[in-house]
């Protein structure tokens, strides 16, 4: 059955090696590679001093601050809540523990126009408490409090999913020697664990970062599209893709997309400096 | 006649509800504040639309949930999902098998592209796809003489999800393909067996719970995606409208009850999908 003397029973023949990597070239380079490069063709189609003007526009500005300032708030609260999260899951046994994981992984399940219209029903003109806002003049439905709820809403398990099963693994035993030689909670946290977690901290970070600034469905439905004023970037390039400004749209894309490759290029060296613990989906 | 009867085994101590007091401290902030910011971001506002589904008569909750338009977009959405998902069962298995058994030149590389669709914007993949599968795009064109018309129809679609869910595939299947010992192949050979009967008695039976978490996990992200979709989808009534879209077109129209209506019926497909890859993976856990 052999074609080659030297090989294990395990390794592919050459020609079946050659006929995988052949379709997996062909698959990622019309699924993944291609739309990538598309960006930058597109927004680069009339030459760069264009792509750059697009950029500068102040309605692009505000929409690039809007969505800085949203990853600003999202992203610690997120990471706040995962650390409690992590720490309460897996340096601790109490029943229900399963079910809190689900939970917490929940929004992951849920469309992101489900997570934008939650927080209509709720904060909206006829939601809950859309009167009690309106009397007291306080926007949350079509402005930025609103987009930060839809983008804690969609990113919000990154964190603590990245920590729980590596902070599972890691035990207690440290934490509990520096508690029995005197230490208080906090001082256990700083100089114990933090240093164990910093890589998976800093990697759940990275994740939700991206998501955070390239949401979009959540975003879409809460935030009202007002330009310069609650358009973060990816609504932005909706609004401008409609216009039929394809350089204007491909321009703030390809903003994104160095985003997108930078992040990339972090997690894989946060990858090589402490190796993933099995993780299922993000 | 003893006193005591022997023979009866002594009921073991009833575990305490918490068994072990860890000696770590901040147990009860930590849950605390987990439990108060979960509940204030996540579990009520999902509440808030099934009150707001429930909150209108049984009949005109079915009609604005079920609607023929309704209908008609769950379709699309299950059925693009469930093609794209399989399309990636396919490509991911071979492409994790790639990236975990052979040596090939760039291949860090590729596999930090793999997980492109978690990293890029779902707006920028939605313009990026419909530029490239348009009639006027790279491959649109060349698909165009052949009469195969991809962006603006249901097609488009599942190409979008394609891109969207092809992470999910690999890098679940990835880990347990590293796992696989060697050996068992080996001794699969040793005792006959052919590399067709190895892979498909020894080498894909291993792999299944991961395959099926793997689909199931890129199914349901690909039902409620809305950014990648829109752009390439056509989003005409009855034949190109995902339902993402029809809650937010209900919106727009001020139709509150409508859009928590469908919203109802899309967030019960999600637990059910929670509810099936947590079943995977304990069947998973169970085989291993």
């Amino acid at each position: 059955m052999s074609d080659h003397p030297h090989r294990l029973a395990h390794e592919d023949a050459p020609w079946l090696k050659a006929v995988v990597l052949t379709v997996v070239a062909a698959f990622l380079v019309l699924v993944l590679l291609l739309p990538m490069a598309v960006v930058f063709v597109e927004a680069l189609r009339k030459g760069l001093d264009p792509a750059l003007e697009a950029i500068r526009t102040p309605d692009a500005q505000a929409a690039i601050k809007l969505t800085l300032i949203t990853a600003a708030i999202t992203v610690p609260f997120n990471a706040v809540f995962g650390v409690c999260a992590a720490w309460a899951v897996a340096k601790h046994r109490f029943p229900g523990k399963a079910l809190l994981i689900t939970l917490i992984d929940l929004p992951f399940s849920v469309s992101p126009v489900v997570a934008g219209l939650i927080y209509v029903l709720i904060f909206g003109a006829q939601g809950w408490f859309g009167e009690w806002l309106l009397d007291h003049d306080i926007k949350i439905i079509f402005a930025l409090p609103g987009i930060v709820l839809a983008t804690i809403f969609v990113t919000f398990p990154f964190v603590a999913r990245e920590l729980i099963p590596l902070m599972q693994e890691q035990g207690v035993d440290e934490e509990e020697a520096a508690v029995s030689m005197g230490a208080s909670g906090l001082r256990t946290f700083w100089s114990v664990t933090a240093p164990n977690i910093r890589w998976g901290l800093l990697y759940g970070v990275l994740l939700c970062n991206a998501r955070a600034m390239g949401e979009f469905g959540a975003v879409s439905v809460v935030s009202g599209h007002i330009r310069g004023l609650t358009n973060t970037m990816p609504l932005h390039i909706e609004i401008l893709y409609n216009e039929y400004d394809f350089v204007g749209a491909f321009s703030v894309a390809a903003l994104l997309c160095l985003l997108a490759v930078v992040t990339l290029v972090l997690k894989t060296l946060l990858e090589i400096a402490q190796p993933p613990s099995r993780r299922v989906g993000h | 006649m003893t006193a005591i009867d022997t023979t009866r085994p002594v009921a073991p101590a009833r575990p305490p509800f918490f068994r072990r007091r860890s000696a770590v401290p901040g147990f009860a902030l930590t849950l605390g504040l987990t439990i108060a910011v979960l509940s204030t971001v996540v579990l009520i506002p999902l509440f808030a639309v099934a009150l707001k589904a429930g909150h209108q008569p049984p009949s005109e909750f079915l009609k604005e949930a079920f609607s023929a338009r309704a209908l008609a977009a769950y379709r699309l959405s299950f059925g693009a999902a469930f093609l794209a998902a399989a399309v990636n069962g396919v490509f991911g298995l071979v492409t994790a098998w790639a990236l975990v058994r052979y040596e090939f030149p760039l291949k860090g590389l590729i596999n930090g592209l793999i997980d492109l669709p978690f990293a890029l914007p779902t707006a920028v993949a939605g313009i990026a796809l419909t530029a490239l599968y348009a009639e006027t795009g790279w491959i649109g064109a060349l698909a165009k003489p052949l009469g195969w018309k991809i962006a603006y129809t249901p097609l488009g679609v599942v190409v979008a999800l394609t891109f969207i869910g092809l992470p999910f595939v690999v890098r679940t299947l990835e880990p347990v393909m590293r796992d696989l010992s060697a050996d068992v192949e080996e001794a699969a050979a040793t005792l006959g067996a052919g590399r067709i009967d190895t892979i498909r008695r020894v080498i894909l039976p291993a792999l299944m719970p991961a395959w099926l978490t793997g689909f199931a996990l890129a199914f349901a992200r690909g039902v409620g995606e809305y950014g990648s979709v829109i752009f390439i989808a056509g989003n005409m009534p009855y034949r190109s409208e995902i339902a993402p879209l029809l809650i937010i077109i209900q919106l727009e129209e001020y139709k509150y009850a409508g859009a928590a209506a469908i919203a109802v019926v899309m967030l019960g497909v999600s637990f059910a999908m929670l509810f099936v890859i947590n079943a995977i993976q304990a069947w998973a856990r169970r085989r291993a």
